[in-house]
C-alpha cells in the first residue's frame, strides 16, 4: 500500500498579465514509495502549493506530477489530505467524521457484508489508536484544537490511502501536544505503509519527522536544497539533541535566512532602540 | 463560568461580549419590553394629548378586545399570517436552490447575482400596478406582493451563506473523492443548514413588514387592511392594535425559529 510520487518540471503561475504570480517555478522532485518527505521553506515559497498540486486541488500551469506513473488530473481517493484546520465536519460527531469517506459512492461501489465490517473495525481502531475513545460521540466543537487535529488525521486514514498530504497539520498547536502528535505521525507511517509529503515552517519538526527534507525558496518558488536526515528510522525525542541533528538544523535555518531576502537589518534595529532610549530619558 | 474570570472590576455585564447570567438575561429583556410601555402609558395620559393623537395601552387594549370577540381579529390573524406565510414560502421554496447554485458556481454567481441586486432595488410598492394587471386582485397578488418583497433578498443571503461553508470542509470531502452532487448534499448543505434557518428567520421579518403594503391591494380582510381601513377612519386605537398584533405574532415566530435552531443544531452548543 504504497505510492512513489514523481514532479517534472512543475510550473505554477496565478494570475496573468503583470499580476502574474509565479508560485512554483520547474520543481522536480522524486518520492519513494513509504518515503515521508518534509516541505520547508519561508513563507510564500510555494509549499502549499506544490502539495496542492499533487493532491489535485490545484492545476499545473505546465509540467506533469505522476503518481505510480499515472498523470494527476484531480483529487483522488489515493491522496489524503490534512489540512490545518476548519476542515472537520461540525455537525457529524466525532466518529460520524471519521467514518465520512465511507458515505461516499468512490467507497462504496463493491460493498459486501465483509467490507462493512472491515470498515467499522479500522474506525474503531482508528479511535483508539488517536486516543480518541472517549470523545467519539462529542462534536469537534467540544475538543481541544490537538484533539481535533488527530480526527482529522483519522479522517484521512480511514481509506487507507497510499498517499498522506499534510499542510502545517499542526501549525495552530502548542509544543507539547505537537511532540505527541509527532510521535504519533510516525507510528502511522511505520504501521500503514503510506508515503507522506509533510508541509511545516518549523525546521525542527520537519527534521524530526522526514527521512528526507525539501527546502524551498522564494520568488519565485521553486525548489531549493534536498537534505538526507542523518537519523535511524526510530526516531524518539531525545534526538533533537545530538550533534548531527542541531548541525542539520542549523544549516538549514541559515539556508532558509539567504533565500528568504528578509535580512534583519541591524543598523534600523540599532536606530529603533536609540529611538526608545531617547524617549525613555525624556 | 460566566462570573468567575478576573476581570479588573468591571461586571460582567459591561464586559464586550461575556456571557451573561441569564436572570439578568430575562430581567433585561423584560425591562427593554416594559419600560417603552410605560412611557406610552405616561405620554399619552398627560394633560393635552388627544387620544386621536395617541391612545394609551388601555384604550388599545380595549380596542383589541372588542376586535377580537366583535370584529373577527382571529380571522385577520389567520388570512394574513396565511399570506405572509405562502408568500414568504413560494420565495423560500425557489430562493434556496437558486442560492445553492449561485453560492456554488461562480458561472451561475455571475449570470445571476447583478441581476438580483439590481431587481431587489426596486420598491416592491411600485411593482402594485404590475402585480394587479397581471396577478390580479385575488388572494395571488397578495402573497405575490411579498414575494416579490422577500425573494430577491432572500437569494442573495441564501447564496452568500452558502459561500461561507468553509473552503478546507469541501476541498477535504474532494480528496476524499466526493462527486459534486455529494459535495454539495453532503458537505455545503449540511454546513449551511444554521446560517440558512438563519436567512429565512429573518426574511420571514420581512416578509411581515410587507404585509400593509400587500394589503393595499384591494383587500377586504387582515391585519394590514384593517389598519389601513382605521386610518381612514382616524381610529387611532385600532392602529395600534393592528400594528402591535404584527409584532406580536412577528415576535412568537421568531422565537419559535429560535428554539428550532436550538434543537436542530445542538453541535453548536460547545465552544465558540
Ligand atoms: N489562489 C491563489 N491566487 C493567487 N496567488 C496565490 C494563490 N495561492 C497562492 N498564491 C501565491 O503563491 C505564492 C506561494 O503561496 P503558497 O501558499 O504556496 O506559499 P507557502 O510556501 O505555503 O507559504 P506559507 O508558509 O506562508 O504557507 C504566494 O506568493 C501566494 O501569494
Ligand atoms: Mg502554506
Amino acid at each position: 500500500m504504497s505510492a512513489r510520487i514523481e514532479i517534472h518540471d512543475a510550473n505554477k503561475v496565478f494570475g496573468h498579465g503583470p499580476r502574474a504570480i509565479t508560485a512554483l517555478e520547474s520543481a522536480d522532485l522524486d518520492i519513494r514509495p513509504n518515503e515521508f518527505v518534509t516541505f520547508v521553506g519561508a513563507s510564500g515559497c510555494g509549499k502549499s502549493t506544490l502539495l496542492r498540486m499533487i493532491g489535485g486541488l490545484e492545476s499545473l500551469t505546465s509540467g506533469n506530477i505522476t503518481v505510480n506513473g499515472q498523470p494527476i488530473t484531480g483529487p483522488g481517493v489515493d491522496r489524503a489530505m490534512v489540512f490545518q484546520h476548519y476542515s472537520l465536519y461540525p455537525w457529524l460527531t466525532v466518529l460520524d467524521n471519521i467514518r465520512f469517506c465511507r458515505q461516499l459512492k468512490a467507497h462504496t461501489r463493491d460493498r459486501t457484508s465483509a467490507d462493512v465490517e472491515k470498515a467499522s473495525g479500522r474506525a474503531d481502531a482508528l479511535i483508539r489508536l488517536m486516543g480518541l475513545s472517549h470523545v467519539a460521540h462529542a462534536y469537534p466543537s467540544q475538543l481541544s484544537g490537538g484533539m481535533q487535529q488527530r480526527v482529522a488525521i483519522a479522517r484521512a486514514l480511514m481509506s487507507r490511502p497510499p498517499i498522506l498530504l499534510m499542510d502545517e497539520p499542526f501549525g495552530a498547536l502548542d509544543a507539547q501536544t505537537r511532540e505527541v502528535m509527532h510521535d504519533l505521525i510516525r507510528h502511522v507511517h511505520r504501521i500503514e505503509g503510506s508515503t507522506i509529503v509533510f508541509v511545516t515552517h518549523d525546521v525542527e519538526e520537519a527534521i524530526y519527522l522526514g527521512q528526507r527534507i525539501v527546502l524551498m525558496a522564494p520568488r519565485p518558488g521553486r525548489i531549493d536544497t534536498l537534505y538526507d536526515v542523518p537519523l535511524p528510522a526510530e526516531r524518539h525525542q531525545d534526538m533533537k539533541l545530538e550533534p548531527a541533528f542541531l548541525a542539520l538544523k542549523r544549516e538549514i535555518l541559515e539556508r532558509i535566512r539567504e533565500t528568504s531576502g528578509m535580512k534583519t537589518d541591524l543598523e534600523q534595529l540599532a536606530r529603533l532602540n536609540a529611538d526608545a532610549a531617547a524617549t525613555a530619558q525624556e | 463560568m460566566s462570573a468567575s474570570k478576573s476581570t479588573g472590576g468591571v461586571s460582567p455585564l459591561w464586559q464586550i461580549r461575556a456571557a451573561i447570567d441569564p436572570r439578568h438575561y430575562w430581567v433585561l429583556a423584560l425591562l427593554g419590553l416594559v419600560a417603552p410601555l410605560l412611557g406610552w402609558g405616561v405620554a399619552s395620559s398627560l394633560d393635552g394629548v388627544d387620544k386621536v393623537f395617541l391612545p394609551g395601552p388601555a384604550d388599545v387594549l380595549s380596542r383589541m378586545w372588542t376586535w377580537a370577540v366583535e370584529d373577527g381579529l382571529a380571522g385577520d390573524v389567520a388570512i394574513s399570517t396565511w399570506r405572509v406565510v405562502a408568500g414568504w414560502a413560494l420565495s423560500a421554496v425557489i430562493a434556496l436552490p437558486l442560492g445553492l447554485f449561485i453560492g456554488s458556481y461562480r458561472s451561475v454567481q455571475a449570470l445571476l447575482e447583478p441581476l438580483t441586486d439590481f431587481i431587489r432595488y426596486m420598491p416592491a410598492v411600485a411593482f402594485i400596478p404590475l402585480v394587479m394587471l397581471w396577478v390580479g386582485i385575488e388572494e395571488g397578488s397578495k402573497v405575490a406582493i411579498i414575494f416579490i418583497g422577500t425573494f430577491f433578498q432572500m437569494v442573495l443571503m441564501v447564496a452568500e451563506d452558502v459561500r461561507r461553508v468553509p473552503l478546507a470542509q469541501i476541498e477535504a470531502a474532494q480528496t476524499m473523492g466526493a462527486t459534486r452532487g455529494e459535495i454539495i448534499e453532503k458537505v455545503i448543505v449540511p454546513s449551511a443548514k444554521p446560517a440558512l434557518l438563519d436567512t429565512l428567520r429573518v426574511t420571514m421579518g420581512w416578509a411581515w413588514t410587507y404585509l400593509v403594503v400587500a394589503e393595499l391591494v384591494a383587500a377586504n380582510s387582515g391585519l394590514g387592511y384593517a389598519v389601513l381601513k382605521a386610518q381612514r377612519f382616524l381610529q387611532t386605537d385600532k392602529i395600534f392594535a393592528g400594528i402591535l398584533m404584527i409584532g406580536l405574532i412577528g415576535l412568537v415566530i421568531d422565537q419559535g425559529f429560535r428554539l428550532v435552531h436550538r434543537k436542530a443544531f445542538p453541535y453548536l452548543a460547545g465552544r465558540h
